[in-house]
């Protein structure tokens, strides 16, 4: 099967500083990929690159390649920002709903989208809030503010805002960060579950959560990929010294 | 909170365990049948089983110290994979020991008996049937069988001790059958290491429901 997407000799410049040196790594489809590395490695700025969100950063600079589905999404006549968004969502550290009811913040997209359907959007939103696994807890509270959910059920409402707009990769910038242990393990059990139907690429501090739910990592240092293979072997068997320093807690 | 993704991962190594288990419980069977009837084509179909059970155990291995290195599991995930870790290795040398009893079998097949089996395929029933009663045992996670089974080691020691002297006397006796007894003697071995090992799994098996040690007699009669 073809490669998702495809980093092919990706630079990055914020200025003078150069936060990613010539990283290159498959993502593979309905795969969860998991970047992982010390903090100032550069792999939340590599998630970035993958829907293009680094480019308002003043002073930017990136060269290299980023195929999605062999289009390259930095080159010329390539895709639309918008339309790549839609295609490659993010979900954040902090969990971000708007401060609408938790229905407005799932039908979001889809009324920018242009869609006013009731009947559709009542649809949707069911299905994303399902899918996120939240339906039963808010099905109930639909109308109230999104602001009053707990915390690990506002991350989750962020994922079903994105799954409203049918996105084919999702992009998870330290999701659980903000959670407890109990709600960290229900997303990663809900990453589990989208990996049926989506590609996951996730950044995270947390190794652990890397070696539980990714199927591939990538080890990032200094903007560089140290080592990227699948996630058994970097945790059984890497074949870089870096790695293993890392993996197993002596580095730094 | 529905079942973890990891206990599905726990199910299915288990699930290739018990298959595992499966296996080397028919080889051994099938090696002492080849023994008592002679029959070495069905000794000669041992060594492909064999080969079965050596590549699941590489296979369960490997994936246990994946799920290890993975999930960092703790308590009872532990004890669980530790014992599987282990149980997986004891059937693999439970499945030699099946291999090096076919291979006496079919050494013994074009010969006469020097005495009628008898005892052999008592210490066979003994040895089989605690294996059985091992991995039974260890399917339903039940140390009060496990116990039970490792009680019947002793039995297996004393019946194999008797087989040695008796096939000694008739080596004293009549020199020439020697070699054939030698196999004899060989195949009581493997088949009280067949006993040892399931007690081993037995003593496995209460370590990961029970997480208590009662090997090498460190515990004695305390569970219950």
């Amino acid at each position: 099967m073809p490669n998702k997407i495809d980093i092919i000799n990706l630079d990055l410049h914020y200025g003078k500083f150069q936060a990613l040196k010539a990283v290159s790594m498959p993502v593979q489809e309905k795969q969860i990929t998991a970047l992982i590395g010390p903090s100032g490695c550069g792999k939340s700025t590599l998630l970035r690159c993958l829907n293009r969100m680094n480019d308002r950063i003043p002073g930017v600079r990136i060269n290299g390649r980023v195929l999605l589905e062999g289009t390259d999404i930095y080159g010329p006549g390539g895709l639309d920002v918008t339309d790549l968004r839609k295609r490659v969502g993010m979900v954040f550290q902090r969990p971000n709903p708007f401060p609408l009811t938790v229905f407005d913040n799932v039908v979001y997209g889809m009324r920018v989208a242009g869609i006013h359907h009731r009947g559709r959007l009542k649809e949707t939103a069911e299905k994303s809030l399902r899918a996120a696994w939240l339906w039963d807890q808010v099905k109930d509270q639909l109308d109230h503010s999104a602001l009053e959910l707990p915390l690990d059920q506002q991350q989750r409402l962020c994922m079903a805002r994105l799954l409203a707009v049918q996105p084919e990769v999702i992009l998870m910038d330290e999701p659980c960060s903000a959670l407890d242990p109990i709600a960290t393990l229900k997303i990663e059990e809900l990453m589990l579950e989208l990996k049926k139907n989506y590609t996951i690429v996730i950044v995270t501090h947390n190794m652990q959560q890397a070696a539980r739910v990714s199927d591939f990592s990538g080890y990032m240092l200094l903007g560089e990929m140290v080592e990227f293979a699948e996630t058994n072997r970097i945790f059984t068997n890497p074949s870089e010294k870096r790695t293993e320093d890392y993996i197993t807690g002596r580095y730094g | 909170m529905e079942q973890r993704h990891f206990d599905k991962e726990l199910t299915q190594l288990k699930e290739k365990l018990l298959l595992m288990a499966g296996k080397t419980e028919v080889l051994i069977n099938q090696a002492v049948q080849a023994l008592k009837k002679k029959d070495a084509a069905l000794a000669e179909t041992i060594f492909e089983l064999d080969k079965e059970v050596d590549a699941l155990e590489i296979e369960i291995e490997d994936e246990a110290i994946s799920l290890i290195a993975r999930h960092q599991p703790t308590a009872g995930d532990l004890r669980f994979l530790i014992g599987v870790i282990k149980i997986n290795n004891d059937l693999e040398r439970i499945g030699d020991h099946g291999e090096n009893i076919a291979q006496s079998a079919i050494l013994l097949a074009g010969q006469p008996d020097i005495k009628p089996l008898i005892d052999i395929p008592r210490l066979a029933e003994l040895a089989t049937g605690m294996l059985k009663d091992s991995l039974d045992g260890f399917v339903n996670n039940d140390p009060v069988k496990a116990k039970e089974v490792c009680a019947r080691d002793d039995r297996v020691d004393e019946l194999k001790d008797q087989i040695f002297r008796e096939l000694l006397s008739f080596i004293a006796e009549k020199p020439e059958v020697t070699s054939r007894a030698m196999e004899l003697i060989l195949i009581s071995r493997n088949l009280e290491r067949v006993a040892d090992l399931s007690t081993n799994i037995c003593e496995d098996t209460i370590y990961i429901s029970a997480a208590r040690v009662i090997k090498h007699h460190l515990e004695e009669g305390t569970i219950t």
